[in-house]
């Protein structure tokens, strides 16, 4: 970087922190403790606070929902090295993200690489300005690891697809605007040639939702059926029939999200919140040596990872980074949010247990913890991430 | 600042790759054990390194050295670490350099820094007195005599010491084992009277010696810092030290890791390339994130230390406790997925398992590390 790059960049750096300090509101400054405190966007969405509404339209009006997305679609236009700031200036007062939506996390990317222009002007802006808010059409009944074979099928009539089929596991189809979805367009074709990536509206004709109830006792995963439903053959992202090459591209998008879930690095280190509940001895060290130990390490680990999601995107915005690494850190990220759940669980021990009271946020942890289970599941198992390291990174024989 | 290598730390990356896989492989290693060569390393390889800048690659440029910082420190050391060269960069060019630049006078560092640059001198950290590495139980006693002070007490892993020209001695000149205030490092010429030196021959076939110090005199002059005030420069010091030692075992892990899976790609049984049992694929994949998420933490550690030696600690017990655990289940996997050919003395594998285990008890093992994050947490 040259001197008069990196003048730049501290002066990006000074602006911005200054614009922060003034736009973001302090309760917009610390962890979401509810999925009321996220803010996810579309047609019907409220806002649950007044802080909410504005912290959003702040960085919506500055493009910053989306800051490294071109400015034509709603983006902020900011370069790598300035994304970077941001976050950076974004972590250090905690602020929380404006908007979470799978349509910045999942769609967008692969409408960047594969829409046309009409679907990118049509889509981006309003997923940059969180108008639409869309969900996923990937798994079916009896396509889960082996998604490749899924059987919903979209049958030619002029220059529409009629799709009829039923997807599962679809993460908040029942509030969603717009899908995206994986259908076959060629029965007759191997397995991976004959899908296509298709984009419709949830409100058409044919399409219904039923939500289903997680160990959790929530239900953030649906059921999605559809029974003839019309969409027009432009909505097709890519090529006809080659829609594997999108879903794939999108589903390193979706693990590299997937494995930065969890809190890491905010809030009070888990050794201090196990302390409020297991005590301390008389040096102020956790009263249980052996949780002590596993906190350590989880620590350790945790802040290991989190270096090495820092160097994945500094080493693609070089160039340098292999596509399947995604797969490597959706594998590692998630179990170690699952090794997180186990300890605050037994930090909690038995006020971990309550499922029903105001005292315990009707069983927060508990179900947080029962959530986290489905980490290593969504998205690909950890198994087939595994998998996919051995066969793409190591190059291993007959994966 | 990004986390991935700028183009003349791949430079130097692939020149210190070039020299070191050219003339140390690990039968360079090999050699020397065998020969019981009683230098326990090559001299004509050392003299090669500072023609190449690498001896005097923290030393400032003021002193003949090339001035760069950690993260190029950590390049070299990754290299060394991939054919487990033996090499006084760590104990003279990482440790022993630190220490005088950050801690010594004006006439100390013009003294011994030019030297260290030119390859001349070979200087050492004596730490360790118990089985683990304990900094602050240090008990080696200096005690005031007229102008200067008397040292008596034992050292043990100290790196190079049977062939080192300059000792730099922890010592208790007030306090008690396990109390941060009283701690001061001492210049000690290895030849003086009273230094009674026993090389110690290890498992990894590294130079080490144990010394030990009767009534040893030194002058005033040769403190290095302050008097009883010496823990902070020691702190910044063994974390310069750990840092560079996470990088060797980084470049050892990953050597371990490809000559593995090349093994996984070659071997035959049951008809098939062992390499297609997915069993062998899943750990094989584990132990590739492992030491992707070590390497980057290690990156992160180097760059803390360059950015402020003081502030670095956490970045450092982080990076050296992954690198211990990671290390450790590569050289495992290694032995166990060459299956009886890894425990020949033929092939290579076990001489990166018996660096490993030294790198892990160097400058504090995992179990330190991570117990020192868990205090700085403060849980």
């Amino acid at each position: 970087m040259s001197d008069t790059e990196s003048a730049e960049l501290e002066t990006f750096r000074n602006e911005t922190r200054a614009w922060l300090e003034a736009n973001c509101p302090p309760e917009m400054r610390k962890p979401a403790t509810s999925d009321a405190d996220v803010f996810w966007g579309g047609r019907n969405a409220k806002f649950s606070s007044e802080p909410q509404r504005i912290w959003f339209e702040r960085m919506r009006d500055k493009g910053w929902t989306v800051p490294d997305w071109p400015k034509e679609y709603g983006g902020g236009g900011l370069s790598a090295a300035e994304h970077k700031v941001l976050r950076a200036e974004m972590a250090r007062i905690g602020a929380r993200p404006p908007l979470s939506s799978f349509g910045i996390w999942m769609l967008g990317p692969a409408l960047l690489k594969y829409g046309n222009d009409a679907q990118k002007k049509e889509h981006l802006p309003k997923i940059a300005a969180g108008e639409i808010r869309w969900c996923q059409g990937y798994s079916e009944p009896n396509a889960g690891s082996d998604l490749a074979s899924l059987q919903t099928r979209a049958e030619s009539d002029g220059d529409d697809f009629i799709i009829t089929g039923q997807k599962i596991w679809t993460s908040y189809a029942n509030y969603a605007d717009w899908i995206f979805c994986l259908v076959r367009t060629d029965p007759t074709a191997k397995k991976h040639d004959g899908i296509s990536f298709i984009l419709f509206d949830m409100t058409s004709k044919g399409v219904s939702t039923k939500p289903i109830l997680l160990i959790s006792g929530y239900s953030p995963f649906c059921e999605t059926f559809f029974d003839g439903v019309r969409v027009p053959k432009s909505h097709v992202v890519g090529q006809i029939n080659r829609g594997w090459d999108v879903a794939k591209y999108l589903l390193q998008h979706e693990r590299a999200m997937i494995s930065g879930m969890g809190e890491r690095g905010v809030g009070r280190p888990l050794g201090q919140i196990a302390a409020d509940s297991v005590g301390t001895d008389a040096q102020g060290k956790l009263d249980d040596a052996m949780l002590r130990g596993k906190i350590a390490s989880f620590d350790v680990d945790e802040a290991a990872l989190a270096a090495c999601a820092e160097r994945a995107v500094d080493l693609a915005k070089s160039g340098q980074a292999h596509p399947a690494f995604s797969s490597a850190m959706k594998y590692y990220g998630t179990e170690l949010n699952k090794r997180r759940y186990e300890i605050l669980m037994s930090a909690g021990g038995v006020d971990a247990l309550e499922w029903e009271s105001e005292r315990s946020k009707q069983g927060a942890r508990p179900r947080a913890w029962l959530r986290t289970k489905a980490n290593s599941i969504e998205g690909g198992t950890s198994e087939v991430m595994l998998g996919i390291v051995a066969k793409r990174i190591l190059d291993l024989p007959g994966a | 600042m990004a986390l991935v290598l700028t183009e003349e730390q791949s430079m130097l990356r692939d020149s210190a790759r070039g020299l070191i896989s050219d003339k140390a492989p690990v039968s360079h290693l090999r050699h020397l054990r065998d020969s019981k060569d009683p230098t326990g390393f090559s001299k004509e390889l050392w003299h090669s390194f500072a023609e190449m800048g690498f001896a005097g690659l923290l030393v400032p440029e003021e002193f003949g050295g090339s001035g760069l910082g950690f993260m190029e420190a950590g390049i070299v050391m990754e290299e060394i670490g991939r054919t487990l060269m033996p090499s006084p960069f760590l104990a003279t060019s990482v440790v022993a350099a630190s220490a005088l630049n950050r801690g010594g006078n004006a006439a100390q560092k013009s003294e011994y820094l030019p030297k260290i640059a030119s390859g001349s001198l070979l200087a050492t950290l004596a730490i360790d007195e118990g089985a683990k590495h304990r900094p602050l139980q240090t008990s080696l006693q200096a005690v005031r005599a007229g102008n200067g002070f008397k040292l008596s007490g034992a050292k043990a892993l100290v790196v190079d010491g049977h062939v080192a020209d300059l000792f730099i001695v922890a010592a208790r000149t007030a306090g008690s084992a396990g109390e941060r205030d009283g701690l001061t490092l001492f210049l000690v010429n290895p030849k003086a009277k009273g230094v009674a030196v026993e090389r110690t021959i290890m498992v990894d076939a590294h130079n080490a010696a144990r010394i030990e110090l009767s009534n040893v005199e030194v002058n005033a002059d040769s403190v290095l810092g302050e008097v009883d005030q010496g823990a902070a420069l020691l702190d910044g010091v063994l974390d310069i030290g750990r840092g560079a030692v996470a990088a060797e075992m980084v470049g050892l892990s990953d050597e371990v890791f490809g000559r593995t899976v090349e093994y996984l790609k070659n071997r035959k049984q049951f008809g098939k390339l062992i390499g297609e049992f997915q069993a062998l694929q899943h750990r094989a994949a584990e132990l590739y994130v492992d030491i992707e998420i070590t390497r980057a933490a290690t990156m992160k550690a180097l760059q803390a230390l360059d950015a402020d030696v003081a502030k670095a600690a956490s970045a450092v017990a982080v990076a050296k406790a992954r690198a211990g655990t990671t290390a450790t289940r590569a050289v495992q996997e290694g032995v166990q997925m060459h299956g009886g050919m890894g425990m020949t003395d033929q092939f290579d594998i076990g001489f990166f398992m018996k660096r490993a285990r030294v790198c892990e008890e160097l400058f504090g093992d995992a179990n330190y590390h991570t117990e020192q994050l868990a205090r700085a947490r403060g849980y």
